[in-house]
């Protein structure tokens, strides 16, 4: 019976993926006429080829890359030969849109690595095959494309062979195979090329029908991560998931991760019947004997083998983002269907992409591959990617924009936090704020420099402290120079330094006291992370809303004047972002406002509680 | 069922289960035609012996083969969905019919804005479509889980990765997911699928005898009296089916005798063209897909 083979082409721009793909669909007589007669007018106007057809017309689908030539998103094609049904994803080549590449490379099983004869390796066929290979991706063609530019030269071939030999190994791939091509041409795509009688080897289409791609089986037992708990009466309850791993029948005992409750398979209910048994792969709901405490994202796995739980991981990560992935910041997790908050505690190091050495790293760029640790706000159950995909891949998403950033495969679990138990304390938050009749909080200073952020701050504590109340104020003079010293002002040290902030913040609230931070702190992502570190009502946002013309006037420190002389780098309002708060508790009018009424408004706030209003969000 | 058919059924019912997990008020488009009804088989299949916890949306535009609405009403009800209808009445009164405007007019008002009134209205978050990447360039493109943004334009180029089965469904008030499970099958293997499980169609799908005349060079088929025939044009009888259905006047007819699913597999395993070529609104530009997929339709 006939197989689907899911592969992707990848490669630098230019090298002919797009073309390569439409020979192959029109060799395999996969094109229907009306697109057909669709190319022909296409490729008079929009064609490289002149009169002749363009193939890459055929998959190139939008506006905008038939305008330019090039391939900007993932199109997927299908073609099916007597022998195998295929689905393709080509991918983009241009370095800016490696998350689109990414994006077909990870539901693959092959990849057609092409590279363009006349020009050799190129950084993205570096890149392109490491993220295949980090990706899990065990089978590479290598397409060696526009031979007839270099006359079916053999030692071209040869040559661009024995450079990328290297790299095989390293990645660890198990099969490999090179094959001269001319796409343009149509050699040795699905027939042999009479213009290089000394390739032996296989046609691209013979190989992609040949390859075997059933790895060597799992060892891992049944696991099914669930989707969806469906409960239409009281008297039925299935839990809805497809299979990761292993198999299932009626009647075996199984674990449920989180929570190590044990019961036994009741049924398992497929459309309009009861199955005996099910696979990996397959979609199915099952019921349970016992009432146990099941919700999507747990995972119901084998007793005797159950799946791993951890809080602390050690992963690779691809940035898909503009905006880098920083140590210290903390994004949704999307791990199979649970989802936590996860914080990147270090970047251990990041990937060079033409040679594999590791590189010392602060931030992840766009496009960039690190391994880094990461820290999770709860248990999670998993597996290793390199034993199960489905349990071991995730995405990181960023709270505020929604955008994915970051793709990344859990290598290990750190196992640390089996390690760290809280010490129980009679002597208590509760206990010390008696003691000092006063409700802890902290109130989170945020506004440009020479908003007004610190003159506002020091009247509010010398006003606190006449009241009887116990203060404490941080600010950049008393954490900058001591705590912080060994940070500067890129966005990775700032987000470490706001999440030192943050934590001795946390320390003193839990001390009982009142306590005032003044920092710049530009970016949403750390304040709300902050914010996510307090109970309810006990963190209370001033927005210093003093607009930038009106900070520039004041400029006590004439920072303002040496960073427009480029005498300052990343200084916030000039050449680094400021995202003021959506909605802060408190927000204070510096313009309009003298510096008493200021604190008289933050006073009223905390007197009355009414700072704790809107304490409860996220 | 094949191996290759288990595997997308199983993906499918894992995309869909997946959307409404992660949904606030989701919604399933219903057009009747053979992918809407494998959308919906796999709905049930994935929630059973529940139904699908959403409503089924059909945007009517009153120019359908009368056929089609009988069916759906009678397949809605045993599915044990809500059926929600809605028509673009203020363009009706307009007096926009498939006659008095161009088929890329007409599409923009009784289908594109009618399906925005009807998602604003609905305040749909989430929205099941039946559409595959095999049937046109732009779709072949187009992620499982796509976002909309507010308006609920398609930028092409801002598309979220997707990686694995790992689907973003955030968004922010205003915006919408469009999630396509069928993004990975074929005509060939929707009509394989529906052969497999003996899944109900519109009889227009047969070939039997039905009145046509003949526009451009296609076969459109007479369905109503509202049809304006030119004059002295009659209708004649023709042994015809359908491989898509539409509005009557836009869709035009095959001329085929396959009266069986094994026929019309049989002949979608050797057709020379695609199944959209029926479809009069394609043809307007080379990129008229991807533009009215970017002001909304589906």
């Amino acid at each position: 019976m006939r197989d689907t083979l899911r592969f992707i082409t990848c490669g630098s721009v230019d090298d002919g993926k797009s073309t390569l793909i439409g020979r192959l669909l029109w060799e395999s007589k996969q094109v229907f006429e009306d697109h057909l007669s669709a190319l022909e007018r296409d490729s008079t106007r929009y064609g490289t080829q002149g009169d002749a057809m363009d193939f890459a017309l055929l998959v190139d689908g939008l506006q905008a890359e038939r305008e330019q030539s090039i391939t900007i998103d993932v199109a997927y094609r299908f073609f099916s030969t007597p022998r195998r049904r295929f689905v393709v994803a080509d991918t983009p080549g241009h370095e800016q849109y490696t998350r689109n590449m990414a994006t077909g490379a990870s539901t693959s099983e092959l990849a057609v690595l092409v590279v363009n004869a006349s020009k050799g390796l190129q950084v993205q066929t570096h890149r392109h095959a490491r993220i295949v290979g980090l990706l899990g991706i065990r089978h590479l063609i290598m397409a060696i494309n526009k031979m007839d530019l270099v006359g079916w030269d053999e030692s071209v071939f040869q040559q661009i062979v024995a450079d990328f030999q290297p790299l095989v190994k390293e990645l660890g791939f198990s099969s490999f195979q090179p094959i001269p091509v001319s796409a343009l041409k149509g050699d040795n795509i699905t027939e042999h090329s009479a213009a290089a009688a000394w390739y032996k080897g296989p046609t691209l289409l013979n190989c992609l029908e040949e390859v075997d791609v059933t790895g060597s089986a799992t060892d891992l037992g049944f696991r099914m991560a669930v989707q969806y708990v469906n409960r239409p009466t009281h008297d039925f309850r299935g839990f809805c998931g497809r299979i990761a791993s292993g198999n299932v029948r009626v009647g075996d005992r199984v674990r449920i991760v989180p929570g190590g409750m044990e019961t036994k398979i009741r049924s398992i209910v497929a459309w309009k019947a009861s199955l005996p048994a099910a696979a990996a792969g397959d979609s199915i709901t099952l019921c349970l004997e016992d009432e146990v405490d099941v919700s999507r994202g747990n995972i119901i796995a084998s007793a005797s083998d159950p799946a791993e739980l951890s809080d602390q991981f050690e992963a690779r990560v691809l940035c898909l983002s503009e905006h880098p992935l920083v140590a210290g910041r903390s994004y949704l997790m999307n791990l199979h269907t649970s989802q936590a908050v996860a914080t990147i505690t270090a970047i251990k190091h990041q990937v060079d992409v033409k040679s594999g050495s590791h590189l010392a790293a602060k931030a992840l760029g766009m496009n960039d591959l690190g391994v880094v640790n990461l820290s999770t706000d709860r248990a999670v159950p998993f597996e290793p990617y390199d034993k199960c995909r489905r349990l071991g891949s995730f995405i990181l998403v960023d709270r505020l924009s929604n955008q994915t950033v970051g793709a990344g495969m859990i290598d290990f679990s750190l196992r640390r936090a089996a390690n760290i138990h809280w010490q129980a304390v009679d002597i208590n938050k509760a206990a010390r704020a008696r003691q000092k009749m006063q409700r802890p909080m902290c109130l989170w200073f945020t506004g440009l420099s020479a908003s007004g952020k610190s003159t506002i701050a020091n009247l509010l504590e010398k006003r606190m402290f006449a009241a009887g109340r116990h203060t404490y104020m941080l600010d950049g003079d008393n954490i900058r120079h001591g705590l912080n010293r060994d940070l500067g002002f890129s966005e990775a040290d700032r987000v470490e330094n706001i999440r030192r902030v943050t934590e001795v913040a946390r320390l003193l609230v839990d001390a009982g006291l009142l306590v005032i931070v003044s920092f710049i702190s530009p970016y949403r992502a750390e304040r709300e992370l902050a914010r996510s570190r307090f109970e309810p009502g006990e963190f209370v946002e001033v927005f210093v809303d003093t607009p930038l013309e009106i900070c520039e006037q004041r400029d006590p420190k004439g920072l303002y004047a040496k960073a427009r002389r480029g005498e300052l780098i990343n200084f916030t309002g000039i050449d680094s972002d400021y995202e003021p708060p959506l909605s802060p508790e408190i927000r204070l009018d510096t313009v309009s406002h003298s510096v008493e009424a200021c604190v008289e408004e933050i006073l009223k706030a905390v007197e009355s509680g009414g700072a704790s209003k809107v304490g409860g969000k996220a | 069922m094949s191996g290759y058919l288990a595997t997308l059924e199983a993906e499918s019912i894992e995309i869909i289960r997946e959307a409404i997990a992660l949904a606030q008020k989701p919604v399933m488009m219903y057009s009747i035609g053979k992918d809407s009804s494998v959308m919906l088989h796999l709905a049930r299949k994935a929630f059973w012996p529940a139904a699908p916890p959403f409503p089924l949306l059909h945007i009517d535009t009153t120019w359908k083969f009368r056929e089609m609405i009988a069916f759906r009403n009678r397949i809605a009800a045993e599915s044990g969905m809500k059926l929600l209808v809605h028509t673009n009445h203020q363009r009706i009164a307009e007096g926009v019919t498939p006659f008095t405007y161009d088929s890329d007019r007409y599409t923009t008002m009784m289908k594109t804005e009618a399906l925005k009134q009807a998602l604003d209205a609905g305040e749909f978050d989430l929205i099941l479509g039946g559409a595959r990447r095999d049937e046109e360039k732009s779709r072949a493109k187009e992620r499982i889980f796509s976002f909309r943004s507010p308006g609920h334009r398609w930028d092409p180029k801002l598309q979220r990765p997707e990686l694995w089965n790992l689907y973003n469904a955030r968004i922010n008030p205003g915006e919408s997911i469009r999630v396509f499970p069928l993004s990975n099958w074929t005509e060939a293997d929707i009509w394989q699928y529906i052969a497999d499980q003996d899944i109900e169609i519109v009889k227009l799908y047969f070939a039997e005898p039905r009145p046509v005349v003949q526009r451009s060079g296609q076969w459109i088929m007479v369905d109503d009296e509202r049809f304006p025939l030119k004059p002295g044009e009659t209708p004649e009888m023709r042994v015809v089916r359908f491989r898509t259905l539409g509005c009557y006047p836009l869709t035009a007819a095959i001329e085929s005798t396959a009266t069986t699913i094994a026929e019309i597999v049989e002949e979608t395993q050797t057709a020379r063209t695609s199944e959209r070529q029926g479809r009069l609104i394609d043809h307007d530009q080379s990129a008229s897909m991807e533009k009215k997929k970017q002001e909304g339709y589906f």
